[in-house]
């Protein structure tokens, strides 16, 4: 089955972390990214530019209407995702669990459709 | 005539029913993923058994009878959501499994401890972990789990059917954790189990057949877990630690119908027998060297049954066991019994000292036994006014007449 690994976290902490902070972070996804790809389950992901950049669209009376920002403002945002492909609930929970996101933030597991 | 057949058979469908319904559902769903496909071709399966047993007469094997019937039907099914394409390789899979094990053998596959499992599964919200347990291995209607779970039928219906799609849709799997994990999975089984049992065991008198059945369909569960994982110490702890509350059942009202408290009932009145298996069991467990809250909850009743042979329960024990419980668990309700233990051991003060430690815990303010056992500390300890304010409490927070009334009488003894 396909799995999304929504990953949210604080965004503003994170753009406040120290270099090496950042540094230790990015290496730590550049890991799990490989294990995913070593195990064969990953299908992609990437990480996402911060909400500052985010527009959002909406068609209402054949009129686009295009607002600055995200969808929702939350405490925790989107930041980026993985889709996986792996037998079951509980192997995708296991690989949500070691995503470095987890540790500070919620990692969101979501079936998809299959088409 | 008619009759006799009708009745012959409607008594080999609820054997069948009785014996076989969750490892039916099991097998069915742990192949197709499906809880409720399954139940729902299962129940056609029934159905059909009840119309064609009486004309043919009841099969040889009438488990897979029904499991050739409910197979049927799962592909039929399968076939309407599907199209023809990607339906047919999935389907002559799921098909030929089924065949295969009706065929070679008429034993059946056991997967109800999978099933178990699954509904216990930590993605799907821990208060329906019992109710799913109770329709998927016991054939339970939303009805009946409802009432015994004070909650409107409308209500545990809905939340049923949504667990069950979760299962499917989420790809909640259909297996016994690996042992790096099984102990935590484990853990949410046995719980259930125990949810189920004491619904039913809180009903003491006894008079909501549906809530007793509970209790004793908790031990069946228990029983069964045991039976598949029988190297578990805490699936053994808890089958004990039920026994043992089961024994008690008749002994905690008089003749009379009135409350009588653990420390009061008469020994004569426990059942000897569940109560030499719950120690047995409770050895076996301890045997296998790895502690836990239900063998220690388990220990402290075999500490109050002592009392059948020597006139007084061993307190000592029990605060020891209260103390290694209240370490694994950190429940407020574990430290309202150790400081209960205390002043058995110690002297009332002791124990009221103990309270005292607890008055803050918000979990115990409108908790009646927190109310009733302070109560009956400071009535020992000769504080006849304080006693009296709080067994007031305790009486205003209880929901059993039969144990109001008891409380009203211990507060009017006061008094005198």
């Amino acid at each position: 089955m396909n799995y999304m690994l929504l990953i949210y976290g604080n965004e503003a902490n994170m753009l406040s972390a120290s270099k090496e902070t950042v540094t230790q972070t990015l290496a730590a996804y550049s890991a799990y990214t490989e294990a995913l790809k070593q195990a064969g389950v990953l299908v992609g992901g990437n990480r996402l530019r911060p909400t500052s950049s985010a527009s959002s669209v909406r068609v209402g009376n054949g009129k686009t209407q295009v607002l600055d920002g995200p969808y929702a403002e939350t405490k925790e945002q989107l930041a980026g995702y993985y889709m996986i492909n792996v037998p079951d609930l509980d192997n995708a929970l296991s690989w949500a669990a070691r995503c470095p996101g987890a540790e500070r933030g919620t990692i969101e597991v979501r079936p998809l459709w299959e088409m | 005539m008619a009759e006799e057949i009708g009745e012959k058979v409607r008594t080999a469908a609820e054997g069948v029913a009785r014996t076989s319904y969750g490892k039916l559902i099991a097998f069915l769903a742990a192949l197709t993923g499906n809880v409720a496909a399954a139940e729902d071709a299962l129940s056609e399966a029934f159905a059909a058994a009840l119309t064609d047993w009486p004309v043919k007469g009841v099969p040889d094997t009438p488990e897979a009878w029904l499991m050739t019937v409910a197979r049927r039907r799962i592909i039929d099914g399968a076939r309407q959501r599907r199209t023809a394409a990607e339906a047919s390789d999935h389907l002559r899979l799921i098909a030929e499994e089924i065949e295969s094990s009706v065929s070679t053998e008429h034993e059946i596959p056991d997967n109800r401890l999978a099933l178990m499992f699954a509904c216990a599964h930590p993605a799907i919200d821990s208060a329906l972990h019992a109710p799913l347990i109770l329709q998927t291995i016991l054939g339970f209607d939303a009805a009946t789990i409802a009432s015994a779970f004070l909650v409107a039928p409308s209500t545990m219906g809905q939340r049923l059917v949504r667990a069950k799609s979760k299962m499917k849709d989420a790809g909640i799997p259909f297996r016994v954790p690996d042992a790096s994990e099984l102990r935590e999975r484990l853990d949410a089984v046995l719980a259930a189990i125990y949810a189920a049992f004491a619904e039913g065991w809180s009903d003491p008198v006894g008079t909501e057949a549906r809530r007793r059945n509970l209790a004793a369909e908790g031990i069946w569960l228990g029983r069964l877990v045991v039976s598949l994982l029988p190297e578990e110490p805490e699936a053994l702890g808890l089958l004990a630690l039920m026994l043992h509350a089961e024994a008690r059942r008749g002994a905690r009202r008089d003749d009379d119908g009135n409350y009588v408290p653990l420390a009061e009932q008469d020994t004569e009145r426990w059942d000897a027998l569940l109560i030499s298996e719950a120690e047995t069991l409770l050895l076996r467990a301890s045997r296998l060297g790895k502690i836990g809250r239900y063998q220690l909850e388990a220990a402290v009743q075999s500490a109050h049954v002592v009392r059948r042979r020597t006139g007084s329960a061993d307190w000592a024990a029990i605060e020891k066991l209260y103390d290694a419980l209240f370490d694994l668990t950190h429940s407020p309700v574990v430290a309202l019994n150790r400081s209960i233990a205390i002043a058995e051991v110690e002297g009332a003060e002791a124990g009221l000292a103990a309270l005292d430690a607890l008055a803050a815990e918000p979990r115990l303010v409108q908790y009646q036994p927190y109310w009733a056992a302070r109560a009956g500390l400071l009535a020992r300890a000769g504080r006849a006014d304080a006693a009296h304010t709080a067994y007031a409490r305790a009486i205003g927070l209880e929901t059993d007449p039969a144990v109001r009334r008891f409380l009203q009488q211990r507060q009017a003894v006061l008094r005198h």
